[in-house]
């Protein structure tokens, strides 16, 4: 047969053989179906292990108790004493290295967040104490008169 | 005339040449594949949520937020809280200021475009609130969709999003039943819940449920008879968001309603 005939053969030949060349380049290592199957498990494994090795920036209170043990004491009895460190001091990262200081949120919305009232008797808001908070010394920050770590206590500040 | 040689010959060469391209040419069985997926593996990461405990303090989100370092003023969120009000006369309002990032403060609930709906307390037939985070579902929808292999279900049940493979074209962000993907205002690919991988995998709780003071979030692992959470999954009365998709999810919800959608 002439040869003209087999040349558009020859030129699709040659664009498989370079999408393959090109794919061996592009696609990454380890990528294909794993344990879960086509349908759900076509991925690059080394993907798995990189977000494994995300580091925590939460440390939770476990992680104060090792240097800060007097403050959780306080908290030992306390209506709060559930309450992790971090929710008000902020998340620990790397502290006492990275960040050397926390910001503590003293902040009045901090309170309110459960102590504002609020009518909803099916919820487990109704379970705690409740202010209204235009009402209630409104514009003063909490810590002034409470305290945080324990309510019943006297304020520290 | 063929000679017996030459039949022979013929015969097994015809055999070899069938038996040969029907092995070649099995590049994969997806079902056989489907049912290697029941599966050896120890860990399957299911969720708990207490709805009953739920106060709405939102501090699960503001964590989510700071831990998986979502900006705290982007409107997209991994895990969010939702008020549900229902009124007397049948009304149900729902509301998610900010995802919950700052609790819920006051009873003004959020209609959208700025307007708000106030309920007077005797007009209230029942007011909860719902956390909602990834379902983790056993037949993710969304990992079906992508059309490059950027997400994909792990061997202990978490989708995860491989960012560096992602397109962006947003096909999962559509095909998730429950709203829990979206575009990731940094990175500009999509992210999502994904329990705290990073912890889970290391020994450690979600974020979430780490900040939640009343036990309202609870992570466990299915696989593990002995575990609390898959006691109370097995032998409580718990429920499931969208159950008739299909989906089969695994975050399962004590107290759930039927207004919780």
């Amino acid at each position: 047969m002439k040869s003209h005939v087999w040349r558009p053969l020859y030129l699709v030949l040659g664009l498989i053989a370079l999408v393959l060349i090109a794919r061996l380049f592009i696609v990454p290592k380890g990528f294909g179906v794993n344990e879960q199957g086509y349908m759900y498990g076509f991925y690059r494994k080394a993907n798995e292990a990189e977000w494994k090795s995300l580091g925590a920036k939460y440390k939770t209170s476990e992680y104060c108790k090792n240097c800060h043990a007097d403050k959780i004491a306080t908290r030992k009895d306390s209506l709060h004493a559930a309450i992790p460190c971090e929710n008000c001091h902020g998340p620990a990262g790397n502290h006492p290295d990275n960040p050397p200081k926390l910001e503590i949120d003293r902040s009045r919305e901090l309170c309110l967040r459960c102590h504002a009232y609020l009518p909803y008797a099916a919820s487990g808001r109704a379970t705690i104490t409740g202010i209204n908070p235009e009402m209630h010394n409104a514009g003063i920050e909490c810590v002034n008169c409470h305290n945080a770590h324990n309510p019943k206590r006297e304020a520290t500040r | 005339m063929i000679t017996r040689r030459d039949f022979c010959k013929k015969t097994m060469l015809v055999a070899g040449g069938l038996s040969l391209p029907l092995a070649a040419l099995e590049i994969f069985d997806p079902k056989k594949l489907l049912a290697e997926k029941a599966d050896k593996a120890r860990v399957r990461w299911v969720f708990l949520v207490d709805t009953h405990k739920c106060v709405g303090c939102g501090f699960c989100v503001k964590a989510c937020k700071l831990e998986n370092e979502l900006p705290l003023e982007a409107n997209v969120a991994r895990t969010w809280v939702e008020r549900y009000v229902v009124t007397r006369d049948g009304r149900i309002y729902a509301d998610t200021p900010n995802a919950g990032r700052d609790g819920f403060t006051n009873d003004k609930i959020a209609l959208g475009l700025g307007k708000y709906q106030q309920v007077k307390k005797e007009n209230i037939e029942k007011a909860f609130f719902v956390p909602k985070l990834c379902n983790q579902c056993e037949n993710p929808p969304c990992v079906q969709v992508c059309p490059v292999g950027a997400t994909y279900q792990t061997p202990d049940g978490v989708v995860l999003v491989d960012r560096s493979w992602c397109i962006g074209c947003g096909y999962c962000v559509m095909a998730c039943p429950y709203g829990m993907r979206f575009f990731h205002p940094q990175y500009r690919v999509v992210d999502k819940c994904n329990f705290c991988y990073h912890r889970i995998s290391n020994g450690m709780k979600t974020a979430c449920m780490d900040a939640c003071p009343f036990g309202a979030r609870r992570i466990g692992n299915i696989k593990d008879p002995g575990d609390p959470v898959t006691k109370i999954i097995m032998r409580e009365r718990v429920g499931v968001l969208k159950d008739e998709y299909g989906t089969k999810p695994q975050v399962y919800y004590l107290g759930l309603s039927k207004e919780v959608k």
